[in-house]
C-alpha cells in the first residue's frame, strides 16, 4: 500500500543533481556563447538605442503631430485623430512624455519584428500539413508559459537591457500574426486559387496576387493582435532592463504609490486603444471592396 | 465531322489513398457504391472516352456528383487522373513538365468558374487583365486588351469597379472577358451560368452564343440544366456516376434516350425547340406547296402549317426535296415520352 500512499517520486538528492546539472550545462553554455550571441544582437541593440533616442529627443509637437498623421492615414477618422492627439497630450502634461516614447519605440521594434518573422512563418506553415502540427504546439507553449520562466535563460544569456527585453516580448506576442497568416491562407476561397492555377500562375503569383491579398484582412487582426500583446508585456519588461511605462508601474507596486501607478497604467491603456482603433479601421478599409453593396 | 481538338481516352479518376489499385477493380465491374462501401475510394471517373471537337460547344452534363467538375479539372490537370491519356492538338497533356503545363494553361486554355472566383481585391479591368497579367503582357498592352473584352461582353463604364459592386450576371461576364482576354483557344466552363437567376442565365447563353459565332472557340460547357444544354450545345455527353452515359447531338439525344437516367432528364423540355422537321420526316413527298428547310425547328414549322392550312409539308435541303413532314407525325414527336402508349411511339 506504500506505493499509494507516496508517489513513486525520484530521491531528493537524484533531483537536485539533476536540477544542478541543467542549471550549470546552460550557465557553461552561456558563458561560453554569450558573448556571441549578443555581438549577433548588436546591430538590433544599436537600432532601438537610436530609434529611442530619436522618438524621446524630437520635439513633442513634431511627434505628436506625426502620430496625428499616421492615425489619419490608418483610421481616416477625425474622431480617433482627435482622441490621439487629447491622449498624448495629457500623457506629456502629466509627466509621463520620456517613458511613453520609449514604450513606443520598443513596441514598433516588436511589432515590426514580429511581422517579418511571423508572416513567412504562417505562410510555411500554411503551405504543409507537417509544418502546421509542429509549429502549432510551440506556439501553444509561447503562449501559455508564464513570461517569467523564459526571462530565465534569456537574462543568462543576454543580461539585462534593451535586446533581452524586446526577445521577451516577441515570444509572447509572435504566435497570433502566426496562428491567424496561416488560417487566412487556408481560407482563401478554393475556386479563386483554382481560377489563378488555370491561368498558368506561378507559386509565387499565385501567394503574392491571391494568398496574402485574400489572407490579409486575417494577417492583419494578427498585426492587431501582435501589437495588443506586445503592449500586455511592457511591465514584464521593464523588470529586465527595458525603458518605458513599465518601470514606474513596477516602482509604484513595490512602494505602493497608488497615483504612480494609476496614470501610467492608464497611460498603456491610451496606447493600446490609439493602436487598436487604428489598426482595426485599416483592416476594415482593407476590406472595403469585398463587401460591395454600394454603387450599383 | 470536324476536326478533334480535345481527345479523351479511358480516364479513370478514383480519389482515394490506393486510387490506382482501384483501376482494375472497376474493370471488373465495381460501381461507385460498391467501391465506397468496400475500399473506400471514391469513383470519380469510369473509363470516359470523349473526342470533343474543335470550334464548337461541346455540353457535359449529368446530375450533382455526376464527376463533370472532375471531368473538366482534368482537361487543364487542375486533377491529375488515375489512369488514361488526354490529348489536345494531338499532344500529350499529361506528359507537360510543370513549365509546360503552366505555359499550356497561360495561353492554349481558359476557364470561366461557376462562383466566378473573381479577384475581390482587385478592379474589373485588373480581373479581366489577371491571364494577360499572369502572362507577363505590360500593363499598358493588357488594358487595351481587357477594355475590347470589357466592351464585348458589355461592362463598358465599369472598368473600374470592384466585383462585389457588381451583380452576379456581370460578375460572370468579367469571368467570361477574363477568360476571353487572354486568347486562348479551349474555353472551360464549369456551370458558368448555374448561379445566376433564369433571365440573367438565357442572356448569358445568349451573349456566349453571340460571341461563339464571330470567336468559334471550342467550348466546353459544363451544366446540369437540359434545357441549357440544348440551347448552347453542338454536342452534349451525359454521366452517371462518372461513366459517359451517352453522347450525341441534341436531337439525337432527345429522340433516343439511351436509358431511363437520360430519360428523366429530357421528360420536361419543349421537345418542339429542339427537333427540326428533317428528324421527324418520312421518304416521301408533298404536293401541299409549302416547304421547309430541313434546320426548321417544330416550333415554327407547325404554326405555319396551320396557317397555311395543310398537314403536310417537304422537307428541303439544297434546294431538293429530301422527305415530307406530316402534321401528324409532328405531334406525335412533340408529345411527352411517358404519356405515350405503346403503340403511339411512331416518331421513332
Ligand atoms: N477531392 C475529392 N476527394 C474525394 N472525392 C471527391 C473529390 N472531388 C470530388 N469527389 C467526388 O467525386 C464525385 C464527382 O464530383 P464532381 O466532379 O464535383 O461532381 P459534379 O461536378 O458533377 O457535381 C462526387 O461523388 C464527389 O464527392
Ligand atoms: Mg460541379
Amino acid at each position: 500500500m506504500e506505493l499509494f500512499d507516496d508517489f513513486p517520486s525520484m530521491g531528493r538528492k537524484d533531483l537536485v543533481d539533476l536540477k544542478k546539472g541543467i542549471d550549470f550545462a546552460f550557465r557553461d553554455f552561456s558563458r561560453d556563447n554569450g558573448e556571441a550571441i549578443e555581438g549577433f544582437f548588436d546591430p538590433l541593440m544599436y537600432f532601438m538605442v537610436w530609434f529611442e533616442k530619436l522618438l524621446m529627443a524630437a520635439p513633442w509637437p513634431i511627434m505628436i503631430l506625426i502620430f496625428a498623421i499616421l492615425a489619419w492615414l490608418g483610421a481616416r477618422s477625425i474622431g480617433i485623430v482627435i482622441g490621439t492627439i487629447v491622449s498624448f497630450l495629457a500623457i506629456g502634461y502629466f509627466g509621463m512624455w520620456e517613458d511613453t516614447m520609449a514604450t513606443v519605440a520598443i513596441i514598433s521594434v516588436a511589432t515590426f519584428l514580429c511581422i517579418g518573422l511571423g508572416i513567412p512563418l504562417g505562410i510555411l506553415m500554411s503551405r504543409s500539413n507537417r509544418v502546421q502540427a509542429t509549429v502549432t504546439p510551440v506556439l501553444d507553449i509561447m503562449q501559455t508559459i508564464p513570461s517569467f520562466v523564459y526571462l530565465i535563460p534569456v537574462v543568462m544569456l543576454l543580461g539585462i537591457g534593451k535586446v533581452p527585453g524586446l526577445i521577451a516580448v516577441c515570444i509572447y506576442a509572435l504566435p497570433p500574426i502566426v496562428r491567424l497568416t496561416n488560417l487566412g491562407i487556408r481560407l482563401v476561397d478554393k475556386e479563386v486559387l483554382e481560377a489563378a492555377e488555370s491561368f498558368g500562375s506561378n507559386y509565387r503569383q499565385k501567394l503574392f496576387d491571391v494568398q496574402i491579398p485574400l489572407a490579409l484582412p486575417n494577417i492583419f487582426a494578427g498585426v492587431n493582435q501582435t501589437i495588443m500583446m506586445a503592449l500586455a508585456m511592457v511591465v514584464i519588461a521593464s523588470m529586465i532592463g527595458v525603458k518605458g511605462l513599465g518601470v514606474p508601474v513596477l516602482r509604484a507596486v513595490s512602494n505602493q504609490y497608488l497615483a504612480l501607478g494609476l496614470m501610467n497604467g492608464l497611460a498603456i491603456v491610451a496606447l493600446a486603444v490609439i493602436f487598436d482603433r487604428v489598426s482595426q479601421e485599416y483592416g476594415k478599409r482593407l476590406q472595403k471592396h469585398r463587401q460591395g453593396g454600394h454603387g450599383v | 465531322m470536324s476536326d478533334v481538338k480535345v481527345s479523351i481516352k479511358n480516364l479513370y479518376k478514383i480519389f482515394g489513398p490506393n486510387g490506382g489499385a482501384m483501376v482494375s477493380k472497376v474493370e471488373n465491374g465495381a460501381t461507385k457504391t460498391s467501391l465506397q462501401a468496400e475500399h473506400k475510394h471514391v469513383l470519380g471517373l469510369n473509363n470516359v472516352n470523349i473526342d470533343i471537337p474543335a470550334r464548337r460547344i461541346q455540353v457535359i452534363m449529368g446530375l450533382s456528383g455526376s464527376g463533370k467538375s472532375t471531368l473538366i479539372r482534368h482537361l487543364n490537370r487542375l486533377i491529375e487522373p488515375t489512369s488514361g491519356e488526354i490529348l489536345v492538338d494531338g499532344e500529350d497533356v499529361l506528359a507537360m513538365s510543370a513549365e509546360e503545363l503552366r505555359n499550356f494553361r497561360r495561353n492554349r486554355m481558359s476557364m470561366v468558374f461557376q462562383k466566378f472566383a473573381l479577384l475581390p481585391h482587385r478592379t474589373v479591368i485588373d480581373n479581366v487583365g489577371y491571364g494577360l497579367k499572369i502572362k507577363g503582357v505590360d500593363k499598358a498592352e493588357m488594358n487595351e486588351r481587357s477594355q475590347k473584352w470589357i466592351d464585348r461582353v458589355g461592362l463598358a463604364g465599369f472598368e473600374n469597379n470592384y466585383p462585389a459592386q457588381l451583380s452576379g450576371g456581370m460578375q460572370q461576364r468579367v469571368g467570361l472577358a477574363r477568360a476571353l482576354a487572354t486568347d486562348a483557344e479551349i474555353l472551360l466552363m464549369d456551370e458558368a451560368f448555374s448561379a445566376l437567376d433564369p433571365l440573367i442565365r438565357n442572356d448569358m447563353q445568349d451573349i456566349l452564343l453571340d460571341l461563339q459565332e464571330e470567336l468559334h472557340k471550342t467550348i466546353i460547357f459544363i451544366t446540369h440544366d437540359l434545357d441549357e444544354a440544348l440551347n448552347i450545345g453542338d454536342n452534349i455527353v451525359i454521366l452517371r456516376d462518372g461513366a459517359v452515359i451517352q453522347q450525341g447531338s441534341p436531337q439525337e439525344i432527345v429522340l433516343d434516350p439511351a436509358d431511363d437516367y437520360v430519360r428523366d432528364f429530357i421528360k420536361d423540355i419543349n421537345r418542339a425547340r429542339v427537333l427540326d422537321v428533317s428528324a421527324v420526316m418520312e421518304a416521301s413527298s408533298s404536293d401541299s406547296g409549302l416547304e421547309f428547310a430541313s434546320t426548321v425547328i417544330l416550333e415554327d414549322a407547325m404554326p405555319a402549317m396551320v396557317k397555311a392550312d395543310v398537314t403536310h409539308a417537304n422537307v428541303m435541303r439544297d434546294g431538293e426535296v429530301i422527305g415530307k413532314v406530316t402534321l401528324a407525325a409532328m405531334i406525335g414527336a412533340i408529345a411527352r415520352p411517358e404519356s405515350n402508349d405503346e403503340e403511339q411511339v411512331t416518331y421513332r
